[in-house]
């Protein structure tokens, strides 16, 4: 059949355009779809909403650019959060490029919930190799970092003057798109058995559902969706939020391609097709 | 609007027009992003890492213990000569050794042990107890589909079968997940592009 074989052998421009399309529609029409809270969610939440003002937590912001767009929102939830609850914010980061990503997060959401610098916050900045930084921290933090990112000790800032490892912190939080995670399980979480929540991308979310049941995480936000939830516990409408009606019109524009494309095969080759031929609208041809 | 919007908005438009097909504007965004990351990544190192572990410590804190991990550092630079091999190598020894013996315990601990504890750990009470038998039968059948010192036969083969099906729900959950992490960040562009750069769109 003809258009069977047409559209077997569509372009594939056609497909990103339609998904372009499904991304940029409804940022500009909101359809406002309902974001469902999941348990993972829900449960690094109460973790951190049941920290007692003054806590202070260890937030280590482990992503680069090329994921910000799944980890950015989430940092600044968590962080408006915490700011919100008056928990005091010791945040670094194990990645270079995560330097200026942090400070913005963190800025972002300090203006945006009335906190300040070293009263509320601390930014410690980036430190080089993951297992060392998190040892180090267990055994003495100024080891690590005598000095915070601006180049003032940790003695004579609020936050830090009397951390100095991981039994002075109340939790740890690691958002991160890479292994830091696992190792942030297995050094602070097993080692010194902080308390620790996990914020990944959604890549990574399933290998991390068993540390959940074994109560080795209190919660996991993962992905953009993970944030939205986040942002819909903390009653604030951020970036994750905004792109949740384009995640879902493109899944199911996905969806509708998987279907569409599969029944499209099944009845080409039910007719004696060969599948449609070679893609014609492959980019390396 | 600044610059700085101007030229991300540029090279996410020269990098989006791949989707076309290979052209010059993609090469050269590809081109500057490596230098420009490299070059980041150098100055971010000497600034947070060398000068406050090494410079520092030894030229203002007359700190001389600095002066191994800096030795060790320097001989792992030898490898850039045929003949500096060996010298590496006594660096590398160290860095492995020592990280070996960091890493393993840590491992064992939180990947190992801790989730046998889980796996071994009673039902779950009420429906709980559907969850629990299903990751039991999980586990062992997929257990049983990476055990190859067997022929995958009689009751052996049919629990493998069972765990190729667990596998492919994994995988399934695994791929659903990427795929949305990979349009987040498509989204993440498109509301830079639409809000940042062209204004249609509401601020933060």
């Amino acid at each position: 059949m003809t258009w069977v074989r047409q559209l077997l052998a569509i372009d594939r421009r056609i497909i990103f355009l339609l998904v372009g399309a499904g991304a940029a529609l409804p940022l500009l029409f909101p359809l406002n779809l309902p974001v469902a809270v999941t348990p993972r969610v829900r449960a690094a939440y109460d973790a951190i909403d049941a920290l007692p003002p003054g806590s202070k937590v260890l937030l280590s912001m482990d992503y680069e650019p090329d994921i910000m767009a799944e980890l950015f929102p989430m940092s600044v939830a968590v962080l408006r959060h915490c700011f919100r609850k008056h928990v005091q914010v010791i945040a670094m980061t194990l990645y270079p490029a995560g330097t200026g990503l942090g400070e913005r997060a963190i800025s972002t959401a300090a203006k945006a919930e009335g906190a300040i610098l070293n009263r509320d916050y601390a930014w410690l900045g980036y430190k080089s190799g993951f297992q060392v930084v998190m040892i180090g921290i267990g055994e003495n933090l100024r080891g690590m970092y005598p000095v915070d990112f601006y180049g003032t000790p940790l003695d004579s800032i609020p936050v830090t003057r009397h951390v100095n490892s991981y039994a002075q912190l109340q939790m740890v939080i690691n958002l991160s798109g890479s292994s830091a995670a696992d190792y942030w399980i297995q050094f602070a979480q097993g080692r010194y058995h902080a308390p620790l929540v996990i914020g990944c991308t959604a890549v990574m979310a399933t290998d991390y559902y068993p540390y959940l049941s074994s109560k080795q995480l209190l919660g996991l936000i993962g992905g953009m969706k993970g944030a939205a939830e986040y942002e819909r516990l903390i009653d604030t409408f951020g970036d994750a939020r905004r792109g949740m009606d384009a995640q879902s019109l493109v899944h199911l524009i996905v969806v509708g391609l998987v279907i569409v494309g599969n029944a499209a095969l099944f009845i080409s080759k039910r007719s004696g097709g060969d599948g449609g031929g070679p893609a014609s609208g492959s980019m390396t041809r | 609007m600044t610059l700085q919007t101007w030229i991300a908005a540029f090279l996410t438009l020269c990098v989006f027009s791949f989707l076309y097909k290979d052209n010059p504007f993609y090469r050269f965004a590809e081109h500057l992003f490596v230098g420009a990351a490299a070059g980041y990544l150098l100055a971010v190192q000497w600034q947070n890492v060398l000068i406050p572990n090494v410079w520092t410590p030894l030229l203002h804190d007359h700190k001389l213990v600095v002066l191994i991990p800096l030795a060790l550092g320097l001989m792992m630079l030898a490898r850039a000569w045929d003949k500096g091999a060996g010298i590496a190598r006594w660096s590398l020894a160290f860095y492995v050794g020592i990280y070996s013996g960091v890493a393993i315990p840590g491992y064992m601990q939180a990947q190992i042990f801790a989730q046998l504890a889980d796996a071994a750990k009673p039902f779950a009470p009420g429906w709980g107890a559907v969850n629990s038998a299903l990751v039991l039968v999980g586990l062992l059948t997929v257990l049983a589909y990476f055990f190859f010192s067997a022929p995958h036969k009689g009751v052996h083969g049919a629990g493998a079968r069972v765990g190729i099906y667990f596998l492919m729900v994994a995988f399934g959950a695994s791929f659903g997940y990427t795929v949305m992490a990979r349009v987040s960040l498509l989204i993440a562009r498109v509301q830079f592009l639409l809000r940042d750069w062209l204004h249609v769109l509401p601020g933060p």
